[in-house]
């Protein structure tokens, strides 16, 4: 096992890959979730999961962020590494490692408090309180999330007085704004209108430069207009990982090809 | 009409909504009756020296002084007592107990023991704190006792409070690299607070009301002082009231209905303060 660990190092100098999972196994209770999977994430590029509803890719992706450690009775085997760090390893402080990984969920979650507050909560939690500092904090987030011109005059209102799709951008403010380097997305335009999907887009096309991002998508067109890899998901097993126009016009696998041509999923 | 049926389903629907709007007036009903009985009754004594008059052997002369002090007293006390250990136990369950048998099981008790009458209360505060423990006729035996009442319904309104918080909020938090309890401190507690005060401010007013366990437990029914410690003998207006019922002169009775208008304004504010906070977080809050 070390011996194999070692030869991985070796072999692949450091940073050339962001995230590295090997031989990965998950269980809720008995039932096992995922089987075996292993991938390997380039820094700065957008990979996209897809694979029909109940294939494991959430589950999978929550792995990075260590966010199944909520979830009473999860076994987790294998290797997660990120920036070559094993993260399921005892010495690993998961509290603070997540501030490295960033996550945007399914439907936006904004705290009922004010929009600045909800920007400034991971700030906050790490004792930030000097008010200069989380300003200018909160405005950089809400310009890099593209939210800054429509919120910058009412920051003191309750999150909750906007939209869905300015919802879904603050959290993706609120994610960044403690600087992490890996953006998890969980279909984050699943619940979002043509419009507001279209802009959280073009954000994570922008946003590619400063993060690592992984998106867990329904929607193929969006995984083919967004994403530099594609991996589809089939059963709690990764089949094909591969570029994401290769995947979309060429993939190697049968079941890949049936899926993306709409047969089944 | 179709033979399934003794009578049709329209005809059923509009007995069944007759039926209903009957059963809800009878109860308005007897409410009512007894409310303006009380108040035709009352009204009349209620003056400034009801409030400050001490306790008398003359009717007109006696005032709700002391038991209105020894009422503040004893809520503050149990307050002080119940809130801290009711409320963090209500957390403890809600957000890191395991989910378990045992769990269950004393999830299940703890709602009984909010079913429990108030006299079994009232018999086990006598043994364990006025003589076991030696508190005596105190305001700590009776705060201890109103604070056991009322436990079980702070633990339980707490957890729902808590258990009413969406997952999706912890999730941000946690994922953010919040811990635990920084996730309980801004996210949980900020959402849940308006439901813990209601249950806060309802098993207050039920602790107002209460008089079965502080006969029990030893409050008395004449007390010409006003207690100043947690140690000192005391009354509570429940308990003057009870006492005034039972004299036979008319204008004790008198009394009694005014000492009870105070009583349910007492519990009518704190009632509406309840549904007041209520509203107030769940607009604030709802997403």
């Amino acid at each position: 096992m070390v011996q194999k660990d070692n030869n991985l190092t070796e072999s692949i100098p450091y940073g050339l890959y962001k995230l590295r999972v090997k031989d990965l196994d998950l269980y809720y209770g008995a039932k096992q979730a995922l089987k075996g999977i292993s991938i390997n994430i380039e820094p700065n590029t957008v990979t996209a999961f897809i694979g029909p509803s109940g294939c494991g890719k959430s589950t999978f992706l929550r792995c990075f962020n260590r966010m199944n450690d909520l979830i009473e009775n999860v076994t987790i085997k294998g290797e997660v590494m990120v920036d070559d760090v094993d993260i399921y390893k005892n010495m690993i402080d998961v509290y603070e490692y997540r501030k490295k990984i960033g996550m945007v969920f399914q439907k936006p979650n904004p705290f009922p408090k004010s929009i600045f507050e909800n920007v400034a909560f991971g700030l906050r939690i790490n004792g930030e309180s000097s008010k200069s500092v989380l300003q200018e904090t909160v405005e950089s987030a809400l310009k890099q999330a593209a939210l800054w011109d429509e919120v910058k005059d009412i920051l003191n209102k309750s999150a909750l007085t906007l939209s869905g799709g300015q919802q879904q951008r603050l959290c993706i403010a609120r994610a960044i704004a403690v600087k992490p380097s890996v953006l998890l997305m969980d279909e984050p335009a699943s619940s979002l209108d043509p419009i507001s999907t279209a802009k959280i887009e073009e954000l994570i096309y922008q946003l590619k430069n400063r993060f690592t991002i992984v998106i867990v998508t329904h929607n193929m067109q969006q995984a083919a207009r967004i994403s530099d890899k594609t991996a589809f998901f089939y059963i709690g097993e990764l089949i094909e990982f591969d570029h994401t126009d290769k995947i979309f016009t060429n993939p190697s696998k049968d079941a890949t090809q049936n899926y993306i041509t709409g047969r089944f999923g | 009409m179709s033979k399934k049926h003794l009578i049709g389903p329209k005809l059923q629907d509009r007995l069944f909504k007759i039926f209903a709007v009957l059963c809800t007036g009878l109860g308005l009903l007897v409410l009512l009756i007894l409310l303006i009985d009380i108040v035709l009754k009352g009204i009349d004594r209620i003056n400034w020296s009801f409030f400050t008059n001490l306790p008398s052997r003359h009717p007109e002369e006696s005032g709700i002084y002391t038991a209105l002090a020894g009422m503040v007293s004893l809520l503050f006390f149990t307050l002080i007592i119940a809130l801290p250990v009711g409320i963090l136990s209500g957390i403890y369950l809600q957000e890191y107990g395991k989910r378990n048998k045992l769990a269950k099981f004393i999830e299940i008790n703890i709602s009984n023991l909010a079913g429990v009458p108030s006299v079994i209360y009232g018999i086990l505060g006598l043994q364990l704190f006025v003589r076991t423990a030696g508190f005596g006729n105190s305001i700590l035996a009776g705060a201890l006792t109103l604070a056991l009442l009322i436990m079980p319904v702070i633990i339980v309104s707490t957890r729902e409070a808590v258990k009413a918080v969406p997952d999706s909020l912890r999730e941000a938090s946690f994922g953010l690299g919040a811990t635990k309890w920084q996730t309980i401190r801004r996210v949980v507690l900020p959402v849940s607070l308006g439901g813990i005060l209601t249950g806060i401010i309802l098993s207050t007013s039920r602790a107002i009301g209460e008089t079965a366990p502080l006969i029990v437990v030893g409050a008395l029914a004449y007390v010409p002082f006003v207690p100043e410690g947690p140690m000192d003998q005391y009354t509570s207006l429940p308990i003057q009231i009870f006492s005034w019922t039972s004299r036979p002169q008319q204008g004790f009775i008198i009394n009694a209905a005014a000492g009870i208008i105070v009583l349910l304004l007492f519990t009518f504010i704190l009632n509406g303060t309840a549904i007041y906070l209520r509203n107030r977080w769940y607009k604030k809050t709802t997403i």
